[in-house]
């Protein structure tokens, strides 16, 4: 579904990217590991249209996505979520969702109907499926850091995606919390069969979850494989796992 | 539940100021009738540039320029045209959005305070057409006595007419921001990026914002003409334009009425204390520093986060129940 060919992007002298190779298949759920600077987010960023890359290409279904804006890009099937919490902080956790369902509906240039009627039921299944139902009258700024990032995975699931990518979905995590995101994930993946690429910090999480994972350091991809193959590469243990 | 009693309540007290303005005129006297209409109208120009500014979060400096265009084109057209009023009437806010359009999709392209300053620029360049081009707009006399239709010449029969005006344009605008263009719009102000990365053109629907407040800023500048029944550049001054970004700041730009609180307070200031003495900006200058200091979300905004308090302690209370 999605390929990222050799791609390379750099800030002024500094290579962020460099050499990146990916590939997700329909249904995956792959990750990303790399030590801190490694470009995961750059990464991610260029995927999604956030930066355009120097030279490489990203194949959203054979389509070359790399020049595109982030608006056209979400079109094309791609939603995400951000490392920071990144949501709408003054509207409700009901609003957040109902914007984006609104926007892949093509209703968000209605003028003068209601937004209090419209796709209330889309926006409900989307909280009750990720347990914030309950929260949707609260303004978003209000909720704990780990209900926000929650919130940002809502979020971009009201684009109904192919492809879901969420940069760093447990970061600044407590333990439970981290727990009951990746099960949210695997669970969006397995039941829904969403396809879905995020990166992480955390090895246990990583190989207890993904199918696939590519590993990048300075900016380079080093081997995207299967987990075990992946742990047992020497330059992998090098780099990443401290050479055991 | 809660909501919908402040709801309920907000639109109870709106029923009864209206009930109220509309028998205003049977024992007011005239004067008190004129300057509540020069608050209505001011408070439209307010209420349009708050689309942008609180809810849009669109830095729109020069907004005056727009009130300056709807009363030059209708005001123009009534003077030296023979055409009918209600197509001045019409044309007026219809030039205002066109010169929104022109001068937003120039200025739609930068971010923020960067977009501002580039409006203040172009915003000012109508105003100097206006100021020199004496041939057609009388220059910096402007032009007094424009004819009027007869229902609306007298001071009643303009109040009349702007306040049911207002009441149109007030319902118009709460419809716009709670429809899904107004939900989008409030998601583009609190974060551009992530509403693009849900498929939403951030540039375009902020520029579709402009030209819908300007339009309702013509709308306030036909108004004017109809209370003042004449023109003069100083509609178009950047001065105005930050008077009114003030109004906005004072109500409550957060809010969806705090701009008409805060177009009634400074009408107000200028009207009673501007009699006594030409320095009531300086009263305006100490307002402003108490606003930022104390209440940076205006008035109003202040206000609602009271009540918000309120009501998440009835939250907490019943759940403990």
């Amino acid at each position: 579904m999605l390929r990222v060919e050799d791609l390379h992007k750099s800030f002024d002298d500094f290579k962020a990217v460099n050499g990146a190779h990916l590939s997700v298949e329909k249904g995956q759920l792959v990750a990303v590991i790399g030590p801190n600077g490694a470009g995961k987010t750059t990464l991610f960023n260029l995927i999604t249209g956030q930066l355009q890359p120097n030279t490489g290409k990203i194949l959203l279904k054979d389509e070359d996505i790399s020049k595109l804006p982030p608006h056209v890009i979400c079109r094309k099937g791609i939603a995400r979520s951000f490392q920071i919490a990144n949501v709408f902080h003054r509207l409700s956790v009901f609003r957040n969702v109902q914007v984006s369902v609104l926007s892949q509906q093509k209703l968000s240039d209605r003028l003068f109907q209601p937004a209090a009627r419209l796709v209330v039921e889309e926006t409900n299944r989307i909280l009750e499926s990720v347990g914030l139902l309950d929260k949707k009258t609260d303004v978003a700024d209000s909720l704990a850091h780990g209900d926000k990032r929650i919130l940002e995975i809502a979020i971009a699931l009201g684009n109904e995606p192919d492809l879901l990518i969420l940069d760093e979905p447990t970061a600044g995590m407590s333990p439970e919390e981290t727990t009951t995101t990746m099960a949210l994930i695997q669970r969006l993946s397995e039941d829904q069969g969403l396809t879905i690429l995020f990166c992480e910090h955390d090895m246990e999480v990583v190989f207890g979850t993904a199918q696939s994972i590519m590993v990048m350091q300075q900016g380079s991809t080093i081997i995207q494989d299967e987990p075990e193959t992946v742990r047992q590469n020497t330059e992998v243990q090098q780099a990443y796992l401290g050479g055991e | 539940m809660f909501s919908e009693m402040i709801r309920q309540k907000s639109f109870g007290v709106s029923a009864a100021i209206f009930v109220v303005l509309l028998i205003a005129p049977s024992f007011l006297p005239r004067y008190y009738i004129y300057f509540l209409a020069v608050i209505f109208v001011t408070a439209l120009l307010a209420m349009s540039l708050n689309l942008c500014v609180g809810h849009g979060m669109l830095f729109q400096f020069h907004h005056g320029v727009f009130y300056g265009v709807g009363a030059y084109t209708a005001g123009l057209l009534l003077a030296k045209t023979s055409l009918p009023w209600w197509i001045a009437f019409i044309a007026g806010p219809l030039a205002a959005a066109f010169a929104g359009l022109l001068i937003g999709i120039f200025c739609i392209r930068l971010n923020r305070l960067y977009f501002g300053m580039l409006q203040i620029s172009l915003g000012s360049l109508i105003w100097a057409v206006a100021f020199r081009w004496y041939a057609l707009t009388g220059g910096d006399d402007g032009i007094h006595g424009i004819p009027m239709p007869d229902f609306i010449s007298s001071t009643t029969g303009s109040y009349y007419f702007v306040l049911i005006v207002l009441g149109i344009c007030l319902v118009l605008m709460y419809l716009i921001l709670k429809s899904p263009f107004g939900s989008t719009l409030q998601a583009t102000r609190d974060n551009p990026e992530r509403c693009a990365a849900v498929g939403i053109n951030v540039r375009r629907h902020q520029l579709k914002t402009i030209v819908i407040a300007t339009f309702f800023g013509g709308v306030a500048g036909v108004l004017f003409v109809v209370v003042e029944g004449s023109i003069f550049p100083d509609l178009l001054f950047w001065v105005l334009s930050l008077e009114i970004m003030i109004m906005c700041l004072l109500g409550g730009w957060f809010t969806f009425a705090g701009p008409i609180l805060g177009a009634a307070i400074i009408v107000s200031l200028r009207t009673f204390i501007g009699t006594y003495t030409e320095y009531w900006t300086l009263i305006l200058g100490v307002i402003l520093i108490l606003l930022i200091f104390f209440i940076p979300e205006g008035i109003m905004g202040y206000n609602y986060r009271q009540l918000f308090r309120s009501r998440t302690q009835y939250a907490t209370e019943s759940q403990t129940e």
